[in-house]
């Protein structure tokens, strides 16, 4: 039940419980027991909202930071990710194979926000090397949600 | 002027839904529970394919029977999924829709007058087709009590020296019922013993929600006298792209595949590239389709105990079959009153045959956002009819 209850609450997690529970084939009860126990070993991480920020009007943008560090002695990357991470203004952090290490998203700041992050508070560090900057131009498609169109049902609406 | 028609097919009613649809046509604001096909998209990656084939300008023929490759594909996938094995070169035709499927089967199979067996209530197609290939249509109407399947006693009823094929429609639309192995097993061995054929029409075996769907053509003995329809329809969200196939014995194949060249050619060679791709990956896409249905089958189920709507649980395709004879009217009228009053589309069970008289089909083959609003205007709509009778 867990994979089948992720896939419907990652789509939608304002469905209700006994919602929940109807279309799963189960019990209210264990769909509570079975939410709380992934919360619980971090597997539900929050229940966020999917928005889309540019029919908002704000003049904000998103951008991804690529950024090559040096790993610290005993601690790999992990202690330079905290370091970055613990900004509020970072959305994402993820560790990446290839050309660079950590991939930094900062989203809905404006220009200045985001070009201080970088030359003052990133850049700065010691263990960063060498970062490059890009701006998202236009969401598409964010968190498996097509976020420009709405789909009509264009079937007939009566077929054998 | 001379009388331009053949009788034959002027005499044949047209589909009881047809003027169902006519009605709901003209009514701009009607939400409809109605469809008889997915409301998902074909996958991406099979799309692709499509468009990649006529990229590649693939705008020809391909051979009668179908391309190689599909044939291959559809007889490995018979094998992972039913354990049948066919040969690819003898026993696979590939055709526009598993309905022609149907149509050429019988063309190829029925001398005048022999019988063709028709469990009823089932697709609108096979009455038809049957008249037309010169059978005699012989209907067996299934009942509720027996959660509409067919009984060995009902099909013994039903064979006289003249039957010849026995359709077999299950998973059934609009039923929803399923035919597990031991039911098949049981039908088996009349057919067996009266040496007639059987017209499996397995379009919805994808999509059964208690055990894997069985073929009566994995059981011993059948796969000699059984002709093995599907298609990509269903499965795959592919009803636009035309694309079924019928497997059987060679001798039957090789009828089937001479009439299909002489009307049809071959099927649309696009979606035969697609098709192949759907069989080689689209495993995945299958089971997250079959889950979704799942879900709404089981939040109408539970609508419907929760309204007080009588209705068997069925275990397969994407209808459910309530029962509304408590409230006084033909399907006809209920559906229509239904329509008027609430503006929601269903259809009536009469429109697959005289035994679908007082049940209605409900497809969910939507999303359980419009399923929740058309179930709440069907709760107001019988809440009111109860409470006039009072």
């Amino acid at each position: 039940m867990r994979e089948e209850l992720l896939a419907i609450i990652e789509k939608n997690s304002r469905i209700d419980l006994k919602e929940l529970a109807i279309i799963l084939g189960v019990e209210e009860a264990d769909v509570v027991n079975e939410l709380a126990a992934m919360e619980a070993e971090g597997i539900i991480c929050g229940y966020h909202t999917l928005i889309n920020w540019e029919k908002t009007s704000n003049e904000k943008v998103s951008a991804l930071i690529e950024v090559r560090v040096t790993p610290q002695r005993g601690q790999g990357f992990d202690s330079v990710a905290e370091r970055i991470y613990k900004y509020p203004e970072v959305r994402s952090v993820y560790l990446m194979s290839g050309g660079y290490d950590l991939m930094v998203i900062l989203e809905e700041k404006t220009l200045r926000e985001v070009s201080s992050f970088v030359s003052d508070k990133l850049s700065t560090l010691d263990a960063v090397l060498s970062t490059a900057t890009h701006f998202i131009l236009k969401k598409y498609k964010d968190h498996g949600t097509v976020l420009s169109q709405k789909k009509e049902d264009e079937r007939e609406k009566i077929t054998p | 002027m001379r009388n331009p028609l053949a009788d034959k097919v002027v005499e044949i009613k047209p589909s009881g839904i047809r003027k169902f649809f006519d009605i709901v046509s003209e009514m701009k604001d009607a939400i409809s529970l109605g469809v008889g096909e997915p409301d998902f998209d074909t996958p991406w990656h099979i799309r692709d394919e499509g468009i990649y084939s006529l990229e590649r300008g693939r705008t020809f023929y391909t051979s009668n029977a179908g391309l190689k490759e599909l044939r291959q594909e559809i007889c490995n996938y018979l094998q992972r999924k039913q354990g049948i094995s066919y040969d690819p070169l003898t026993e696979v035709l590939v055709t526009v829709g598993g309905s022609e499927a149907i149509d050429m089967g019988l063309r190829a199979m029925i001398n005048p007058g022999e019988e063709v067996l028709i469990p009823q209530p089932s697709y609108v197609s096979y009455e038809p087709c049957a008249i037309l290939a010169g059978a005699k249509p012989v209907i067996i109407n299934l009942k509720a009590e027996n959660e509409f399947r067919l009984t060995a006693e009902e099909l013994e009823e039903a064979i006289t020296e003249k039957t010849k094929i026995l359709i077999l429609p299950f998973p059934n639309n609009p039923t929803g019922a399923i035919m597990e192995r031991k039911d098949l097993e049981a039908i088996a061995e009349v057919i067996i013993k009266h040496d007639i054929f059987v017209m499996s029409d397995e379009i919805y075996s994808e999509l059964t929600y208690k055990e894997k769907h069985v073929s009566i053509a994995e059981l011993p003995g059948m796969k000699e006298r059984t002709i093995l329809i599907n298609g990509f329809s269903k499965a795959y969200a592919m009803t636009g792209w035309r694309l079924g196939y019928a497997c059987g014995p060679a001798e039957i194949i090789k009828q089937m595949t001479k009439i299909h060249q002489f009307a049809i050619m071959c099927a649309p060679t696009t979606s035969q590239y697609a098709a192949v791709e759907a069989l080689k990956n689209g495993d995945e896409d299958i089971a997250q389709m079959r889950t979704a249905y799942n879900q709404r089958r089981r939040f109408l189920m539970n609508a419907f105990r929760e309204m007080g709507l009588e209705c068997f649980e069925p275990y397969g395709a994407f209808y459910v079959f309530p029962c509304i004879k408590e409230f006084g009217m033909t399907s006809e009228e209920f559906a229509t009153r239904f329509l008027e009053e609430e503006k929601v589309a269903v259809v009536p069970g009469t429109a697959f045959g005289d035994c679908g008289e007082g049940y209605l089909r409900i497809s969910y083959a939507y999303s359980l956002e419009n399923l929740k609003v058309a179930i709440g205007r069907l709760e107001h709509f019988i809440n009111g009819l109860r409470s006039k009778e009072k």
